[in-house]
């Protein structure tokens, strides 16, 4: 493996929710290679998102220290975490959180406009097959294809890693398998590190390890030595 | 263009309803202070074109007969640009088919050269021939009301003969812009006229050859009134003059100022108040709008759009509506404002008029606007803007609701669940929930406001018209006359009843400040025109002292038990003083009262009188007005009825029409109001009342529990706007109250009903769009998205 795109050293994450205490994230270690594709596992609750949107600077850790390569995100301010965000990370969330009131090409070039080194957003749709449908509206496109521009936006800026928070999970296995399919193919193509959430079994797979979790805690970790082609899976 | 401006129009457009609304209550208040503002401030410039254009004088006097020689000696004094002197007398007119007695002020024109001041605007025709005594010109009005175009012919009872006029022409005058008969309180123009006359002609008939009784002079520029009037009196006092004094005390020029000073109070009363009040709306809505794009403020943070950008597009989404707002107010409020210029200049037939222009009314309307919209997103903003991405990306976290009551009391088993509900929304949200009443309680003071003048008016007419001054008519006499004219008076046909009125000048002073004004002299037991107190009871005069105007009371600072010092501008010219016995509720002028028998003491003087007040049998009242006509001694008839018709009409323009366009603007703001915020509660709960749907819920259902709480928070909005209504309406009667009219703030029940009816009938529209949009609401959407 070559060098860790992320270290973790004992991640904790504690929250109120209402009047209840929650420990997301339990002192968690980890590392993340340059090019992997890593499939997060686990029941809902267990810490999955949270090490995500951590990961992601959209959230800080309570205690304990994340390394993106060897920038320390712990410590850092809001306009740095937002400019680490700009500049490396793309998201793909499970409800694609789409601008309803932008077009499948205009969703993109929001993430385009504000990026270093962007792809334009035509070759971007056109990495996930949508270059035929990039001038409708989110209403107008099936769950799989806003799933599909979700991604084109998220891979627009060429980012160091893709963030998936159960990519799939809206989406039946037909379509769900495409998105896998073309989450695979940036990561071939650009060599994006990918972290993929997700309930579904099936899809770890096609991943380079897998992390189980389980109350916050990584239960067990699961290096696979063949990655499967997504074409392969069923569910 | 950028996508988040997409973004931008495109939510616009989406919200184009809510937006429309928000810029409404935006152009309501933008609309009033322009509308009021740039109409005063027209009529103003207009005025002043005006009074420049044509000469206006700014002192003038009366003399009983003066040698037009003193003119050259008045001219003198320092401080005196012009002179005119003039012969200026009251006279009854005789018009063919025209019944009812009407007079003139009749007012020479010189025979040769040009009239320095008060020079005539000639609408039509020409100038009389000098000495030809039948050729007059008459004011514009006067024609129009009788028809009358050049070669016109009515009589006049000059000098104590009928002489038969011809009308060679038509003039607007600076100097009679707003024409009052004598002992009335409204212009009417078909009962008084002015005409103008050859000065030779004039002079002819009331034997002033070589002579003048009037003067009208034009101060220089930064020269002391007060010196030059004290001056002009001197000179004048041996001629029989009458204390001369400025533009403050001339009829016309001090009823005008009076409309402009009404107008202009109002422009600084209502609009503030229409203005902030929407501003304080637009900020509240947009606070709870931009709370609603939180979850997409947190996507664009996690794409990596920075805080800065981010409320910078926000600001521009608000700066979009404050703007069609500004535009939409800037466009209604110019429209109006000329309107209302035009309506008021042809009241006062002003011969051209001059519409200012005011940008910077849209600049500190847009700018008020701008700046509360601005600090209401900026407020959403602050909360959502601080939330780590990953938070705001999600929906709020359920709010902590509690138990209103104990336990063991089982609120459920009192009311439904839905009313629960509405219940628990409104104790969780209690900041917003009195935000909202606030709003709709200060829609409804608005509307009181706007509305309550018509009441405070009708209290005005009882009082003045059926309590104080209820005689039929009063003649007035050109001169004073001996007190057994009463007895003459009272023989004519159809008189009732009749009571005798001494009318003397006076300046009063108190400490520093003084008014010029008249001391009335009634008999004792007078029935017809009666003294009112603040209890609306009648009060009988003492024997001795002065009841003067409760406004000129709270002017002089001065109250019952208190002296003051009076100046007699007739007679002897004493300075005396005299206690104030009573202060008396009326609603026109300032003036002093006294007994008759009081004030002729005062005077040292034979019982005289100056005007006779009527009772009248109503059937014979031709038969008064043939008779009153030839009475040689008649200076003018005023009579009650028609004084209240007219005025009436005048009140209708300048009150109830402002009163009635305030109203439109507050019932638009209102209407605002109420859909906004019936809107965004659907917004903020629409996955809420979904999940309703999907439990089994009927339309009907959801709809109830979503207006319930729109119901209850008007419903509880309305006390307190009729509250604040009427303190606002306290500041307006307080800022309107002038020397020449002020009223009494009456609010009827009727008003509070009215403007609680505009709220509630803004409240059902509002409701019925939003039914629509809960059919509307797509349930499987609404679950599935987000969360």
């Amino acid at each position: 493996m070559s060098v860790p795109v992320f270290t973790a050293k004992a991640l904790t994450k504690t929250y109120v929710s209402g009047e209840v205490m929650v420990h997301a994230l339990n002192e968690v270690d980890l590392g993340i290679a340059e090019k992997e594709v890593v499939v997060l596992l686990g029941p809902s609750g267990s810490g999955k998102t949270t090490l995500l949107n951590i990961m992601g600077g959209l959230d800080r850790p309570t205690s304990g220290r994340l390394f993106f390569r060897d920038l320390d995100l712990t410590d850092l301010e809001d306009r740095e975490l937002t400019k680490y965000r700009r500049d490396h990370v793309g998201f793909v969330f499970q409800f694609y959180n789409l601008v309803p009131s932008l077009t499948a090409y205009e969703n993109v070039a929001l993430v385009t406009e504000v990026a270093r080194n962007p792809m334009r957003p035509a070759d971007a749709l056109a990495l996930v097959g949508l270059e035929e449908r990039m001038h409708h509206f989110p209403a107008q496109l099936s769950g799989g294809e806003q799933q599909r521009v979700a991604i084109a936006r998220a891979i627009a800026k060429r980012p160091a890693v893709l963030l998936c928070d159960e990519p799939t999970g809206a989406l039946d296995s037909k379509t769900g398998i495409r998105v896998i399919e073309v989450l695979l193919g940036v990561n071939r193509q650009l060599g994006t590190t990918t972290v993929i959430i997700t309930h579904n079994a099936s899809i770890q797979e096609v991943a380079d390890r897998v992390l189980f979790f389980a109350d916050g805690r990584i239960s067990r970790i699961q290096t696979n030595e063949a990655r499967r082609e997504a074409a392969e899976l069923t569910w | 263009m950028k996508v988040l401006d997409i973004k931008l129009f495109r939510d616009v457009r989406r919200l184009w309803a809510q937006v429309l609304a928000v810029a409404l209550v935006v152009g309501g208040g933008v609309a009033t202070l322009v509308l009021a503002a740039g109409s005063h401030r027209s009529l103003e410039e207009t005025r002043t074109a005006y009074y420049e254009r044509y000469g206006f004088a700014d002192v003038f006097a009366q003399v009983k007969r003066a040698p037009k020689a003193l003119a050259d000696r008045i001219g003198e004094i320092p401080g005196v640009a012009a002179v005119d002197t003039r012969i200026a007398k009251l006279a009854l007119l005789d018009i063919p088919g025209f019944s009812a007695p009407a007079s003139a002020q009749f007012v020479s024109l010189p025979d040769n050269g040009e009239q320095h001041l008060n020079r005539l605007y000639i609408r039509s025709g020409r100038l009389p021939e000098p000495g030809r005594s039948e050729e007059v010109v008459v004011n514009e009005p006067f024609a129009r009301a009788h028809g009358f175009s050049e070669g016109a012919r009515f009589s006049a009872i000059l000098n104590g003969r009928k002489r038969e006029l011809v009308i060679v022409g038509t003039a607007l005058s600076p100097e009679f812009v707003y024409t009052v008969g004598p002992g009335d309180l409204m212009p009417d123009d078909r009962r008084y006229a002015i005409v103008w006359m050859s000065e030779k002609a004039l002079a002819g008939v009331y034997d002033l050859d070589g002579a003048f009784s009037a003067v009208a002079v034009k101060l220089q520029p930064g020269a002391s009134e007060r010196e030059v009037v004290l001056r002009l009196d001197a000179l004048l006092d041996a001629y029989g003059g009458q204390a001369a004094h400025g533009r403050k005390d001339q009829t016309s020029h001090a009823w005008l100022d009076h409309e402009l000073d009404m107008l202009n109070n109002m422009s600084r009363t209502l609009p503030p108040i229409f203005l902030l009040v929407a501003a304080f709306l637009v900020n509240l809505t947009l606070t709870r709008l931009v709370a609603l794009e939180r979850e997409q403020i947190g996507l664009l943070k996690a794409l990596g759009y920075s805080d800065g950008s981010i409320v910078l597009h926000y600001f521009k989404f608000v700066a979009f509506i404050v703007v069609i707002g500004i535009v939409l107010g800037g466009v209604a409020g110019t429209w109006l404002g000329l309107r209302v210029t035009a309506l008021f200049g042809d009241f006062f037939h002003f011969p051209f008029l001059v519409f200012a222009k005011a940008p910077d009314l849209y600049l500190t309307a847009g700018a008020l606007s701008a700046a509360a919209a601005a600090i209401g997103a900026f407020r959403a903003l602050r909360e959502v803007v601080k939330l780590p991405p990953a938070v705001a990306m999600q929906p709020p976290a359920p709010p902590v609701y509690r138990r209103l009551l104990p336990a063991r009391i089982q609120l459920d088993r009192i009311v439904s669940q839905p009313t629960l509900m509405m219940i628990r929304n409104i104790a969780r949200h209690p900041v917003r929930a009195a935000f909202t009443t606030l709003g709709m309680a200060l829609a409804t003071a608005i509307l009181v406001v706007s509305l309550f003048t018509r009441d405070s008016m009708e209290h005005l007419i009882d009082v003045t018209y059926f309590l104080a001054d209820r005689q039929d008519a009063s003649i007035g006499f050109a001169e004073k006359r001996i007190a057994n004219v009463v007895e003459q008076v009272n023989r004519l046909p159809g008189v009732l009843a009749a009571e005798p009125f001494r009318e003397v000048p006076v300046r009063i002073r108190h400490g520093s400040i003084e008014r010029r004004i008249t001391i009335s002299g009634r008999p004792a037991g007078a029935d017809l025109r009666r003294i009112i107190d603040i209890d609306l009871r009648p009060v009988v005069l003492p024997e001795t002292g002065l009841a003067i105007s409760g406004m000129l009371a709270h002017i002089l600072g001065v109250s019952p038990g208190e002296t003051v010092e009076l100046d007699l501008l007739e007679g002897a010219r004493r300075t005396v003083t005299m206690p104030v016995v009573a202060t008396v509720e009326d609603y026109f002028g300032i003036r002093g009262m006294m007994d008759i028998e009081a004030l002729r003491k005062l005077m040292r003087e034979a019982p005289v009188v100056n005007s006779v007040n009527l009772s009248l049998d109503g059937n014979r009242a031709e038969d008064f007005y043939a008779a009153v006509k030839s009475m040689p001694t008649v200076g003018g008839v005023a009579l009650q009825r028609v004084s209240l018709a007219n005025f009436r009409k005048t009140v209708a323009l300048l009150v109830t029409t402002m009163a009635s366009i305030y109203t439109g603007l507050a019932a638009v703001i209102a209407f605002g109001v109420v859909y906004n915020n019936a809107r965004i509660s659907l917004s903020e709960r629409a996955r809420e009342l979904a999940s309703l749907r999907v439990l089994g819920f009927t339309r009907g259902e959801v709809l109830r529990i979503l207006l319930l709480e729109l119901a209850i928070l008007t419903a509880i909005a309305q006390p307190p706007g009729w509250l604040m209504g009427y303190g606002l309406a306290w500041v307006m009667k307080t800022n309107l109250a002038g020397e020449l009219m002020r009223v009494r703030l009456v609010v009827e029940h009727s008003t509070y009903v009215v403007a609680t009816s505009v709220v509630v009938l803004a409240a059902i529209a509002s409701a019925a769009v939003i039914r629509e949009r809960i059919d509307k609401l797509d349930l499987v959407a609404v679950l599935k998205t987000r969360d």
